[in-house]
């Protein structure tokens, strides 16, 4: 088994929201309360639940893009949650987001050259000329053109779209990515197009995907290992085999039992 | 497909054009008929014109575009009426009463200053002219029936979860028990667990009143959850209908066996494969699909 690249350990993360009368009182929600994960170098690990789970939370803690109540976040060697705004900048390079809605995660008024290209220059890789190779060559391998550079988000279908956001994350060559929901906004025709394009993906660029989803057919496919999360907390983890195969908690067989198809499955 | 002579709802020749482009057929000639107590289940990619034939049906196409062919035979009270020759006022009452309809976004569907209550008896306010206790009992069965606590009734949409807002739009499209519910991707936004809650929902309260129902939805596991019939639509045109174990156990159009085969197993047996084009002439594999 392969060793673990990006490690959580006790991760708490709380909300605080208005409630009671004119929103005086204050509850406070446990998004995370105390997730471990750890993701092995070169695989996928599925994060499922329903909505409220906490599972793009812990995506977006996962990266720093939302601060931690506590709990470290190891990435080689240096927990994420104790770098300053520069350092973690720095180590954003090998950490990149693909985002569940491909008609808003991509800003309107930037061409797609330069929504490809910002990373890029955000980070001083190479001159003018290099970059505009990389990103040209990043588009043709999602399955894009040259052409398509200077075309703005909103004259590409969904699922080009979301080739976009792909190719946004991966031309940093990153080690690590995040994935929240890529295809639950997409076509089921469309859907199996872009998994397969993530799988050979991470096979050519050795990369390790946290895979957000509440779709259990998809993640499926896709992953290697998975964790159920309900209410915040971590109800079941392991492999994907093993947890089709014997879900040990309720909710696990709840979610399992949910999947729309079974009747036809069973009849075939 | 039928052998009763006149279904609940039969469409007949259906197109529609954009105004602007009146050669750009949206929807191709589309005809197909729901019965009583059965779910036909309309299934397609985006852009195939599946929502569009079922707005059709309700006269509730936008001003940019066109029928320009056509009848929808819709049979009540003995007669049938084809709704596409009604003026506004009669297809007025027609719509909430004898034809519920439920749209995709539960988020956006609901008037965000107006109680849930409140939005459930307009229709039976103005179709049955229910008023005072009588209306209230009435509101509190439904959402009874829904499964939502009769004192939620007070709640504003935003109080409420996805699923309860679903349940909620399901609640005021049967409040006057219509003989044909249409539903428009119901459950696409909503988690597996809640979909499962509300498919079965639907599929009870189609039993219990003897309602059609017009089903959309581009997922193949719900079509085997819900439907009876299913009608298949590829860029406008019907490609493929028949019961649903002739359409999923023995699909004869190459699009319905290139569609089937991409929707990924739970077993995870089969091979994730993305959708097959193959079969189209050359000149018409759609721009932007790589295979």
């Amino acid at each position: 088994m392969s060793e673990a690249i990006l490690i959580a350990n006790h991760l708490v993360k709380t909300y605080t929201q208005r409630s009671g009368k004119f929103g005086f009182g204050t509850t406070l929600i446990k998004a995370l309360d105390d997730v471990s994960v750890s993701l092995r170098a070169g695989s996928t690990l599925a994060v499922v639940g329903e909505s409220g789970s906490g599972k793009s939370t812990l995506a977006r803690c996962l990266l720093q893009l939302q601060p931690l109540d506590s709990g470290e976040v190891l990435f080689s060697g240096q927990d994420l949650s104790k770098l300053n705004g520069l350092a973690l900048r720095a180590m954003r390079k090998d950490l990149q987001m693909v985002f569940q809605d491909p008609f808003a995660s991509l800003n309107p008024r930037m061409r797609v050259g330069e929504i490809v290209g910002e990373g890029l220059l955000i980070h001083g890789l190479g001159n003018a000329h290099e970059q505009q190779q990389k990103v040209i060559a990043m588009l043709k391998r999602v399955g894009l053109s040259e052409s398509d550079m200077q075309k703005y988000p909103h004259e590409f279908s969904g699922g080009q779209r979301q080739r976009i956001g792909i190719a946004r994350a991966l031309v940093l060559q990153p080690k690590v990515v995040v994935c929240d929901e890529p295809v639950s906004a997409l076509d089921v025709s469309i859907q199996a197009q872009i998994l397969l394009l993530l799988k050979e993906l991470q096979q050519e660029m050795a990369l390790s995907y946290v895979f957000i989803s509440h779709d259990l057919r998809v993640v499926r496919h896709i992953a290697d290992d998975i964790v159920v999360m309900h209410q915040g907390k971590v109800v079941e983890q392991g492999l994907v085999e093993d947890i089709y195969t014997q879900p040990n908690h309720e909710y696990t067989r709840n979610l399992l039992a949910a999947i729309p198809g079974k009747k036809m499955a069973q009849a075939a | 497909m039928t052998q009763n002579p006149s279904p609940l709802l039969e469409l007949q020749n259906i197109s529609i054009v954009p105004k602007k482009a009146a050669d750009r057929l949206l929807v191709n000639n589309v005809s197909f008929s729901i019965e009583a107590g059965k779910t036909t289940c309309v299934v397609g990619e985006s852009g195939s014109g599946k929502s569009l034939t079922a707005l059709s049906v309700m006269g509730l196409l936008s001003k940019q575009l066109q029928l320009i062919s056509g009848k929808v035979l819709f049979n009540h009270a003995g007669q049938v009426q084809d709704l596409t020759t009604l003026d506004a006022e009669s297809l007025r009452k027609i719509r909430g009463h004898k034809i519920g309809m439920i749209f995709q976004e539960p988020m956006t569907s609901l008037n965000p200053v107006l109680t849930v209550g409140y939005q459930i008896g307009e229709s039976l306010t103005t179709h049955l002219g229910l008023k005072g206790e009588r209306l209230k009992t009435k509101i509190a069965s439904l959402l009874e029936m829904v499964g939502i606590p009769p004192s939620r009734a007070n709640s504003y949409p935003d109080e409420l979860s996805g699923g309860q807002r679903q349940r909620v739009m399901i609640a005021m499209s049967i409040a006057c028990e219509p003989l044909l519910l249409i539903a428009d991707e119901p459950t696409t936004a909503l988690d597996v667990t809640v979909q499962a809650q509300i498919l079965k929902l639907l599929d009870e309260l189609k039993t219990r009143m003897n309602m059609g129902m017009l089903f959309i939805t581009h997922d193949f596991g719900v079509v085997a959850d819900i439907a009876d019939n299913v009608v298949v639509m590829f860029r406008g045109e019907i490609v493929e209908s028949g019961t649903k174990t002739q359409v999923l156990n023995n699909p004869q159009h190459p699009y319905t066996q290139a569609l089937l085969a991409c929707v990924p197993d739970a077993e995870g047996k089969k091979p994730l494969k993305p959708i097959d084009y193959a079969w189209l002439p050359e000149n018409q594999t759609p721009a932007g699909v790589i295979a």
